[in-house]
């Protein structure tokens, strides 16, 4: 059975449809890669997920249960729903330790001992032991953002959502974030990611799907959506991708 | 860039290794820094002359101006008699120990206020609405009614309803007024600062699953009050000197006790000891907001998120 089912989602803004009846499923331990333009709809369907927006219709199954359903408990859904945003989004007056536990301690009510060392463990595991009482605007882009995914997954998530993590980041930094995303991959964890770093999509997903103006044009295996895409807009924005030197 | 040693392997920067060590090169400062810095010395101390001279200048006309004036020996006389001036000093100071109390009562109740109807406003569920149109009324009201208006209405109208349990003690009526004057201040000031943090904080939070009150709580509140504290302080300073207006409701604080001297030896010198006492205590106030002021904008220029 899929994690995560989408069927048929509707986002409108003031009369703009932003996603186009968007059909997705997420097998469990799959890695999805969306791909495609900036305002194509990559972004507003992982906040759609995250319940962080409304739908104005279709539906959206987690585990099998509608989570668009208006009875459902959104933080309910969020506990088990992990996000990581493009701008890292860390919460500046705390130390990198009290945001990664803040969740934890809040939220799933565990201990506070038991929370920081299961976080001190998590950021020792991202090279980030040593930065455990800084603040984050002490840290380099890419070591606040491998503290926003150690947050994020502090909570253990069934499901992560990865916004263009790498967009904010300065190409050097860039290799350590995607580093750990491969490393996640490899311990089975389930996550969509919308990415504009085609040549890492293509190396760690394991469906990729192209989005164009709020539809889901194309969506298939890597090699295929690559190397020989069916859909010719697909194959207009990866020629445009390779004339801009990014493949 | 200081990365962490654990970094992953691939953090590695190739470029950095290439570059000559820093430690190796010694520097010894150039002829021309040297000129510069003498040229940058030679033009602060001409900076410093040119201020000090038109510092006298300035002082001397202004003094100069007043005491040729044709009323000048009456007003010395009413308002700068040294003996008036001991003679009132003590009553005065004992009036001024009740604005001080008065202050430091009110401000804390002015903040809890504040911070609640700010608080109420950000709520959004429908249950809420009597609770927040009660938040928009009171401030929109209470911003708008003079604050020695206000004393009055609270002062001679809570004792004419003539309430079980009401207070009358014109200090504590005075507090009240106080308060609710300035809670709706506080309460617009503590909501813009609200409203200042930057909603993808709001997003991260829920997406931790943390609910509207716990992200307030943990999230926004701790942010936007850090950015509300030189404009918060700059409230304080106005209420300090409020605290006065609380004289008309017959206590005996400062203003109180310096009228209660003029009227006896229509001498005024006991208001000047007041507006000392006044301007003792607000002026460290304004200083320390400043200064607050400063440490904020420092920060923000370096690129911090605070």
């Amino acid at each position: 059975m899929s994690l995560l089912t989408v069927e048929g989602v509707w986002k409108n803004y003031h009369h703009h449809s932003v996603l186009r009846g968007i059909d997705l499923e997420v097998a469990p331990h799959e890695v999805v890669c969306l791909i495609g333009a900036s305002g194509s709809g990559k972004s507003t369907l992982l906040r759609c997920v995250n319940l962080l927006e409304t739908i104005d219709d279709g539906s959206i199954y987690l585990d099998g249960s509608e989570i668009t359903d208006v009875r459902t408990d959104p933080d309910d859904v969020r506990r088990r729903i992990g996000m990581v945003f493009q701008s890292f989004n860390l919460f500046p007056h705390m130390t990198v330790l009290d945001n990664v536990t803040l969740a934890p301690r809040k939220v799933h009510k565990t201990r506070s001992d038991q929370a920081e060392a299961e976080a001190r463990e998590l950021l020792a595991r991202f090279g980030l032991a040593d930065k455990a009482g800084e603040y984050p605007d002490r840290l380099s882009g890419g070591q606040q953002q491998r503290v926003a995914i150690v947050r994020s997954l502090a909570t253990q998530p069934r499901l992560l959502l990865l916004d263009e993590v790498t967009s904010a980041l300065d190409p050097t930094l860039v290799t350590e974030v995607l580093a750990v995303i491969r490393e996640l991959k490899d311990a089975g964890m389930t996550m969509i990611i919308a990415t504009h770093e085609m040549s890492f999509a293509r190396d760690i997903a394991d469906a990729v799907c192209f989005l164009e103006g709020g539809v889901l044009l194309e969506h298939g295996p890597p090699e295929q959506i690559f190397t020989a895409p069916e859909h010719p807009r697909t194959r207009g924005f990866l020629q445009r991708v390779l004339d801009a030197g990014r493949l | 860039m200081t990365e962490g040693e654990a970094a992953p392997p691939a953090a590695s920067d190739a470029s950095e290794a290439a570059a000559v060590p820093a430690a190796l090169v010694e520097w010894t400062k150039s002829d021309r820094q040297i000129r510069r810095e003498a040229d940058l010395r030679r033009r602060a101390r001409r900076s410093t002359s040119v201020a000090t001279a038109s510092t006298i200048v300035v002082v001397t006309a202004v003094v100069v101006l007043v005491t040729a004036s044709p009323g000048w020996p009456r007003v010395q006389e009413t308002f700068f008699n040294p003996s008036q001036f001991v003679e009132g000093l003590p009553d005065v100071w004992r009036g001024f120990l009740l604005n001080v109390k008065i202050f430091l009562i009110a401000e804390p109740l002015i903040l809890i206020l504040g911070l609640v109807v700010a608080l109420v406003r950000t709520l959004r569920s429908p249950v809420f609405f009597p609770l927040r149109a009660v938040a928009v009324f009171y401030t929109d009201t209470f911003r708008g009614i003079p604050t020695i208006l206000l004393i009055y209405l609270v002062g001679f109208g809570i004792p004419a309803l003539a309430l079980q349990g009401a207070p009358s003690d014109p200090v504590t009526l005075g507090i009240i007024a106080l308060v609710l004057s300035y809670g709706a201040y506080v309460a617009e000031v503590f909501r813009s600062g609200i409203e200042s943090v930057h909603p993808s904080q709001r997003a991260a939070a829920r997406s931790l699953a943390l609910s509207h009150g716990q992200t307030m709580r943990y999230v926004v509140v701790p942010q936007a009050v850090r950015r509300v504290i030189p404009p918060l302080l700059n409230d304080f300073v106005s209420l300090q000197k409020d605290t006065a207006l609380v004289a008309v409701l017959g206590p005996l604080e400062a203003l109180r006790q310096a009228s209660i001297h003029a009227a006896e030896t229509f001498n005024y010198t006991p208001y000047l000891c007041a507006a000392l006492l006044f301007i003792a205590l607000t002026v460290p106030m304004a200083r320390l907001t400043d200064h607050l002021a400063a440490r904020t904008a420092r920060r923000q220029m370096a690129g911090g998120h605070l």
